[in-house]
């Protein structure tokens, strides 16, 4: 079974390649800012990739809510967490310790 | 060591499992009973050009009632959790970084163009791709960005907190007038069906996303203002 | 070959397997909810893959998919409706997790989910 043409196939797998890759360093990065731009990147092409599978409204939402307003909720929560740090090294710490190392 | 690794022999047998409901999968060539019958009565009984706005408005709206509702619980359970900080918000602010004029002079340009692509999107929701939910989240990108260009920009809880009640009551009574008037609960023939592709057409779902659209704007931003508005106080325990 | 389906739904369910995967090894609150949001983006990919239909477009009547043709011409509009709902609730969800993960970080001054040990034996 064929894709609808070669264009389509290859953009397709391109696009999964990526989304797979962003996913990979939305766990594995070393700062949250990193890691939360890399979950917005993963619902933008998860958005085309639902553009591609024929669901236009699919895509607008997942790209309104998902790329848009989840990352700045991301944000802000981590912005108010930083804040109440007295200074940022204790929050570097505090970050450090959460982290998986077992 | 061993915690990771049992996490990760879990995460592989899953992958076996979602391995082999994918092997052997081969995608419909016919559509299959209940698509078939949405795609054959869509225009007739409904008039709505767009039959996934059908569906959530009409076919399947008590499941959007529910929804709504669900959305209602977790913003007034946002706002219920980070109250307490509000309290204590009209203590004066820190003296925070000034905004750049770039980012102020913007936003006053673009904040109405978003606002109307969002108004646009939900009301031609039953024609082309789009409708309550979309525009509703456009909208609440447009309030974004006005809290981006004016971080110490006070919104007005009172008059979302309104906004979104009279949506949801407006949305309750137009689905029990349909049962006093029409066929039934959120029946769609309570206002003319109309000619395929025209604005006014397809009965009620125009103005039934129009509610949905305002409501799920106004929940959207008032939990980005909760997140970003109250201060942060050490609890005592 | 395979087809533009099963692809979508290998990156979809590879992407919930990475979600997972983070969800059970992540110490960091704010890390965890980011796995469970992964997650989530994997689980509506696939969702909407399982509608795709080969030679089919979406399921919209206007010019160039006239009523009358429309039963052979789209594809299953009811996983794009599902998949509706669930994002728009994905994100209450989220928020909701975000709300209380800052709650928990203003009593104990700390995101590691390891020092919250009242409700352990």
């Amino acid at each position: 079974m064929m894709s609808m043409s070669p264009l389509i196939a290859g953009m397709t797998l391109l696009l999964c390649v990526t989304l797979i890759g962003a996913a990979l360093v939305a766990i594995r990065a070393k700062a949250m800012p990193v890691a939360i731009l890399a979950s917005g990147l993963v619902s933008l092409i998860a958005s085309i990739l639902f553009l591609v599978l024929a669901a236009p409204d699919v895509a607008m939402t997942e790209a309104a809510i998902g790329s848009g307003l989840t990352t700045f909720l991301f944000f802000f929560v981590l912005a108010r967490i930083r804040a109440s740090q007295p200074d940022s090294a204790r929050y570097d710490e505090a970050e450090k310790a959460g982290d998986e190392h077992d | 060591m061993i915690k990771r690794a049992i996490a990760l022999l879990l995460t592989l047998a899953v992958g076996a499992l979602f391995a082999s409901l994918l092997v052997g999968y081969v995608p419909d060539s016919e559509l299959n009973q209940t698509a078939r019958y949405y795609a054959e009565r869509t225009a007739e009984d409904i008039g709505a050009a767009n039959i996934v706005t059908a569906i959530i408005v009409t076919y399947r709206g008590l499941d959007t009632l529910g929804e709504v509702t669900v959305l209602f619980i977790s913003a007034a359970i946002v706002g219920l959790v980070l109250a307490q900080g509000r309290v204590l918000n009209n203590a004066p602010q820190q003296p925070r970084a000034p905004v750049s004029e770039l980012l102020s002079t913007g936003s006053r340009v673009l904040t109405p163009l978003i606002l109307l692509l969002g108004v646009y999107v939900f009301v031609n929701g039953h024609l082309t791709p789009g409708g309550g939910f979309q525009g509703g989240a456009i909208i609440a990108s447009g309030m974004l960005l006005l809290l981006l260009a004016d971080p110490l920009k006070h919104f007005s809880h009172q008059l979302i907190a309104v906004l979104e009640s009279l949506s949801g009551l407006l949305f309750v009574g137009i689905g029990v007038l349909g049962m006093l008037l029409a066929g039934g609960f959120l029946d769609n023939r309570l206002l003319p069906i109309g000619q395929l592709g025209e604005l006014f057409s397809a009965g009620v779902i125009p103005v039934i996303y129009s509610l949905i659209g305002l409501k799920v704007g106004a929940e959207f931003s008032s939990m980005l203002a909760s997140l970003s508005e109250t201060s942060d106080t050490t609890e005592e325990t | 070959m395979i087809s533009l389906a099963q692809m979508a739904m290998a990156a979809g369910f590879i992407l919930i397997l990475i979600g997972f995967y983070g969800a059970l090894t992540q110490r960091n609150l704010l890390r965890m909810i980011v796995a469970f949001s992964l997650a989530n983006t994997g689980v509506h990919i696939v969702l909407v893959a399982v509608g795709h239909m080969r030679g089919r477009t979406a399921p919209i009547l206007d010019a160039a998919v006239p009523a009358a043709d429309a039963v052979a011409r789209i594809i299953d509009p009811v996983p794009q409706a599902l998949v509706l709902t669930a994002i728009v609730i994905g994100l209450g969800v989220t928020a909701l997790m975000l709300a209380y993960a800052l709650k928990l970080h203003a009593r104990k001054r700390t995101l590691d989910i390891a020092r919250f040990t009242e409700l352990k034996w």
